[in-house]
Order: C-alpha cells, then structure tokens, then sequence
C-alpha cells in the first residue's frame, strides 16, 4: 500500500470511529435501556409535582376544612371531592401528597448535594496525597461506615434537634463515606493509567494532572452513586420522620410523617398508609431505575 | 545543581545507571545493572532487547518518573553537564517536556479521553513557555499539521476516541515535540499500531528528528525498526548492555550469541515456506546473576565452562581493519563472518524489517484486547 493510500484509509477510520464515541455510546445504551425511560419518567413527574404542587394540589395542605365529618374510627375515605380521601386533621389527602413531593425532593437533594461535595473533596484530597493523609482519612471514614448508616442518621438527627434542616445534615454526612471510598478508589486506578504517565512526562503540575486529568476520568461511578443516594436519602427522610424525627412542625407535609401519623387508624382508613407509601415507592423506584442504567452505561466490567 | 564540566560532544551520558527494585519480603530485582550510554546531539540511538531486559526501566529512570517507594536508583544521568539523579521534583518537571520528552507504547492509553487533544498540547506550552491559550492554540495547530494530521486546526477540538491509533500516535508526538526538546525518548512507540502505521510513525520520526535536531533515544524489541532508524545500537540483556555497535556493523556482524541469536530468529521473506522458526532457547527467566557469570549463559549455544566464572566485562572489540566502537560483554563470541561475502548476502537490513512485521501484524489487535479487558 502507498503511503497516501494508507493515510486515507486511516482518515476513513477515522470518521467511522467517531459513531462509537464513548458519550454518544453512553447514551445509546441509555435509551435503549427501558428501566432507564421508565426512571426519567418518574422521575420527571415527580419533580414536576413538587414544582407545580400550587398548580396541581386542589386545596391547601393545611386547610382542615373536613375536620368535622372525622368520627372515631371513620375517616372519609376517596370521593368524588377528594380523590385520595381525608387525613385524620381533615386535610385534604392528595394535596398534602402533592405538597409532600416538594419536601422529599429537597431533602434528597440537598443532603445528596452536601454528602457528595464533602465526599469528593475527601476522595480527592486522599486519592491525590496518598500516603498519611490516604490513610488518616481513609481510617476516619472506615469509622463512619462502621455505624449502620440509619442508625447513624437517627443519632445525629437527635442531637441535632427536629427539623428539616438536621435531617438534611443528617442524612448528608450518613452519605461522605461513600463518596469519599468510591472516589478514592476510583482516582487511585486512574493514577496508575498510561496517560497521567504520559502527562507526567512532558511536566505537567501535580496538582493539575490531579484536577484536570485524574479527577474527571474518576467521577462517573460518583455520578451513578449520587443518583443512587438520592434514593436512599428519600427513604431516609421518610424513614427519620416516620420515627419522629423529623420537622417539629406537623402542619409540614412530609410522606415519612403522613405515614407515621395513620398508624392510630391503620385499621379504618387503611388507605392513608397505602397512599403516601406509594409515592415513597415510585420516587425512590425512579433514581434506583435511572441510577442502574446509569451504572451499567458507564461502567466497562458491566458491558456486553 | 551541579554544574559538571560540559561535555562538548555528548548531550546525555548514562553513567553505570543501576535500578533496583526492593520489595519487602523478597529478594531485591536488579532491572539495570550498570548501563552506561552516549548520546550525541541529533543522534538516534537504539536500545534493543527482549521483553524485561530493563529498556523501559531506563528511560523511566533517566526522565525520573520511577516511583520513589520500593525504588533505588543510582549511576549519574547527565544532561548538557546537568545531573539529573537527585534533582529536587521541582526542577524535574521543568525538565520534563521541555528538555527531555517521551513518548510511549499505547497511543490509545496515554491520552486522556476527557481532554480534546488541543488542550492537552497546549497544556505543555502553557506550562513550560508561558504561552498564552491563543498563541498555544495556533501554535498546537502547526504542530498537528507537521506531524501530519489533515485539518488539523478544526481538529484541535476533537477527543482522543475521534482518532485512529495511527493519528493518536501522531498526536502524542506532537505533543511530546511541542517544546522542541533536545532529547526525545521513543518507548516501542509503534508497537501497539498496524504495519503500514508503524512505517509511517517510523518516517515521521525520523523526519521530526532531522528536523529538530533532537537526539532520539529509540527503546524497541523490534530489530526492523532499529535498522531503519538507529545510528548507534545498544543490546540489553537482563539488565546489562551486551554488545553495543554502529547499525551497520551490528546487523552485519553480531558478535554476541544474543545478539546474534535475535537477527536469526527474525523470519524473513526469503525464506522457504514452512522453514521452522529460530527462537533463543528458553526464555528471559532463565537468567542467573550477573556476579555468578554470564546471565545469557544458561540459553547460549556457545557456552564454555569460562562463562559461569566471573562476569565478563564489556569491552572493545579488537578491530581488524579499522578503529570501531564495537563493545561486547561476552568470553566466547559468535566469529566474526568474513565481512565481504556475508554482508553483501545479507538482504538490506530495512527489507528484513518488513519480514518482521508482516509476521506480526495480528500483535496489536491482542493487546488492545488486553488493555480493553483490564477493568
């Protein structure tokens, strides 16, 4: 073959190689996945609820206006006012449902959002130093995971006293462990491949091969890890409100709490159980659904 | 930094450069053991050997990118009468790129597949001259047109996957160049790509390298690309230079079984169909220590009782017609052929090459299999 045949034939391949980019491979694989169109679409009517929750809620929260028909042991269950019934205050069950979707996802996102930049500023600080400083925050975080990550969430909530705010930070530091293990590691495989050699070998600076090369080639097991902690914070939230440790304040739609309150009359309107149990369900089922596409796009040991 | 008196001739001069790798438990790996090289300004020099016989092991140690941990390294590295062995980290990385660059095996590995291969040109610039993004980006764009990648100025924002290996390759040589480095390090930089790539690679550089003027230290297994590039040739074995000699004289007359050893097991095109394969009997394990004797003895077709004495020193041939650098670490030597005849029989040294690499060109397929498989 010629050179200038050779050259050509090298272009060609070139421009095929661009349809098997790794972005636009990534994204193949996540549409042609149906757990990831079913995630973004829970996902999507969720976070669209709690946006237009004005919008969509056909009263107030808090407006207690059926008070009067609660009896012991009745409560009004769906109609053709309410779709979903009455809570036992009187208050409309699928606004408060609908107000409930805008909690959990603030919760969910800032104890995420709080839990993954503490995490990642610790993965990176060991992944980038090694050495003593690997090893006193790696031992530190070791601790963390030590305690059962409820648990753990329940004792700092209590110290920290009822509100949205010590659930968020609660459920946030439940969450740096497992940022700061899997970005670690993550950076550590990285350290070792041929390009940060390479960039080491024509001078590049440490600390700008750790942020420019090492750090983002580190992030996506933390991409699908923040997606997934998402879910669990939601859970969490629910499951920290459900034991009472949530907002002190019980005007506060919170489906953790809604659950917890129907406990007195599981037995005549059961249906207040089912209905924010449900939302918790679908909510959390959407970022696990989108996270696991994710994971498996991502991840080379996952792909066929 | 110590200023030694400057060489006028030689730009780097390895000096019984010793690595020693030490691993608790176990007993300490000699990787090099006592090289000693020149390189000359604008020269082109080979290292050659098998897999393990400490080629790369060098060239990490002489840019000083060995990791410090479980690491020993000693000798003197000399650059234009700088020592290198020993400089703070710091004035390393000044080095780096910009006095001394590399390039390496896996063009598909060692760029980052984040970055666009403009910003990781220009990272060089940036960091060693100062360059401003606008200046860097024109001049990253003329160092992509010189190592001949076609558009090259709308490619500059284009990410590592959107090239072929081939242009990969010649992107990282690009940016190894960037600073116009007086020495370049080639390790087995066309041993991941296709033949008809290789031979490109192999032109481009050694068009580059006449062009800068950079001295090209050329670390390969492969003896094709040795006798299309090289000047000088060094031949490691298990951590040592053999035999080291002008091309010509190397490929026309191997004096050490090694060295001759790896000429015969090259196939070549000339040969009968079917005709069985030659390989050095045995493998690079088989080694024994230096100090017991000669460490290729245990494979060698010429092994005498003298081998396993004390090991043999390099030393210079006695030349029968003219004064030659020919230097060899062997007690029994392969005879020197009658120079006329022989060489003038032997098929030029580059067609063998293609001899070389036709038989090989299912190699790169399997190691990016392997790179891919790694999780």
């Amino acid at each position: 073959m010629s050179l200038a045949a050779a050259e050509t034939a090298e272009i060609a391949l070139d421009t095929l190689g661009e349809d098997q980019a790794p972005k636009g491979e990534v994204w193949r694989r996540l549409r042609r996945n149906p757990a990831f169109i079913v995630g973004t679409v829970l996902i999507a009517v969720f976070v669209l609820v709690a946006i237009f929750a004005p919008l969509l809620a056909p009263y107030s929260p808090t407006d207690r206006q059926w008070f009067d028909e609660i009896r012991p042991g009745f409560v009004p269950g769906p109609r053709s006012g309410n779709l979903l019934g009455v809570d036992q205050q009187g208050q409309d069950e699928l606004s408060r449902i609908i107000y409930g979707a805008r909690y959990s996802l603030l919760i969910g996102i800032v104890s995420t959002a709080l839990g993954a930049s503490v995490g990642i500023l610790i993965g990176t600080l060991a992944g980038a130093f090694g050495g003593w400083v690997d090893g006193l925050l790696m031992r530190l975080m070791d601790v963390m995971l030590a305690i059962p990550g409820l648990l753990f969430a329940i004792g700092l909530a209590a110290l920290l006293g009822r509100s949205l705010k010590s659930v968020m930070i609660a459920i946030a530091v439940v969450n740096i462990p497992l940022f700061a293990r899997l970005l670690r590691s993550s950076m550590l495989a990285q350290r070792e491949s041929d390009y940060v050699l390479a960039s080491t070998s024509v001078g590049v600076r440490r600390w700008r091969i750790v942020v420019q090369h090492i750090l983002p080639n580190s992030l996506s097991p933390v991409i699908v890890q923040g997606t997934l902690a998402l879910a669990t914070a939601i859970i969490d939230a629910a499951g920290l409100a459900f034991l009472g440790l949530g907002s002190a304040d019980p005007s506060i739609p919170e489906w953790g709490r809604m659950l917890a309150d129907t406990q007195r009359s599981l037995a005549s309107a059961p249906q207040l159980a089912f209905f924010p149990g449900l939302a918790i369900v679908f909510s959390v089922l959407g970022f696990y659904l989108v996270g696991d596409a994710l994971r498996e796009a991502l991840d080379p040991k996952l792909r066929r | 930094m110590t200023l030694l008196p400057r060489d006028p001739v030689n730009l780097l001069s390895v000096r019984d450069l010793e690595v020693v790798f030490t691993r608790r438990g176990r007993r300490p790996v000699r990787a090099v053991d006592g090289v000693s090289f020149d390189v000359r300004a604008g020269q082109t020099l080979g290292l050659v050997g098998e897999s393990g016989c400490g080629k790369s092991v060098t060239s990490l140690a002489i840019l000083g990118l060995l990791p410090k941990r479980g690491v020993q390294v000693s000798g003197s590295v000399v650059l234009e009468g700088r020592e290198l062995l020993g400089l703070p980290q710091d004035e390393l990385r000044d080095m780096r790129g910009r006095d001394i660059a590399m390039i390496f095996q896996d063009p598909l590995s060692s760029l980052n597949p984040v970055l666009t291969i403009g910003r990781q040109i220009t990272e060089v610039l940036e960091r060693h001259f100062g360059t401003s993004p606008r200046d860097a980006r024109t001049e990253a764009a003329r160092l992509l047109d010189m190592v001949g990648i076609p558009g090259a100025a709308r490619r500059l924002d284009d990410y590592p996957h959107q090239f072929s290996g081939g242009m990969r390759q010649r992107v990282m040589i690009a940016s190894a160049l960037a600073c116009k480095p007086k020495l370049l390090i080639a390790d087995e930089p066309t041993t991941a790509l296709d033949v008809t790539i290789q031979a490109q690679i192999l032109e481009l550089l050694k068009a580059l390298v006449v062009d800068s003027q950079a001295a090209l230290i050329m670390i390969t297994h492969d003896l094709g690309v040795v006798a299309g590039l090289c000047e000088k040739v060094h031949v490691m074995y298990a951590g040592r230079i053999v035999e080291s000699a002008d091309r010509r004289e190397l490929f026309g007359s191997p004096r050490h079984p090694y060295t001759a050893g790896l000429l015969a097991s090259v196939p070549r095109l000339d040969q009968e169909r079917g005709t069985p394969l030659r390989p050095i009997a045995g493998s690079p394990r088989d080694t024994i220590p230096w100090v017991d004797g000669c460490a290729f003895s245990p494979r060698c077709p010429n092994r005498i009782d003298l081998c396993l004495g004390a090991p043999p020193a390099l030393a210079p041939i006695a030349a029968e017609v003219a004064p030659s650098s020919h230097e060899l670490r062997c007690v029994n030597p392969v005879p020197a052929p009658v120079a006329a005849v022989v060489t003038s029989r032997r098929r030029p040294p580059v067609r063998l090459a293609s001899g070389t690499r036709a038989t090989r060109a299912t190699k790169p397929v399997k190691q990016a299999a392997r790179k891919r498989a790694k999780p």
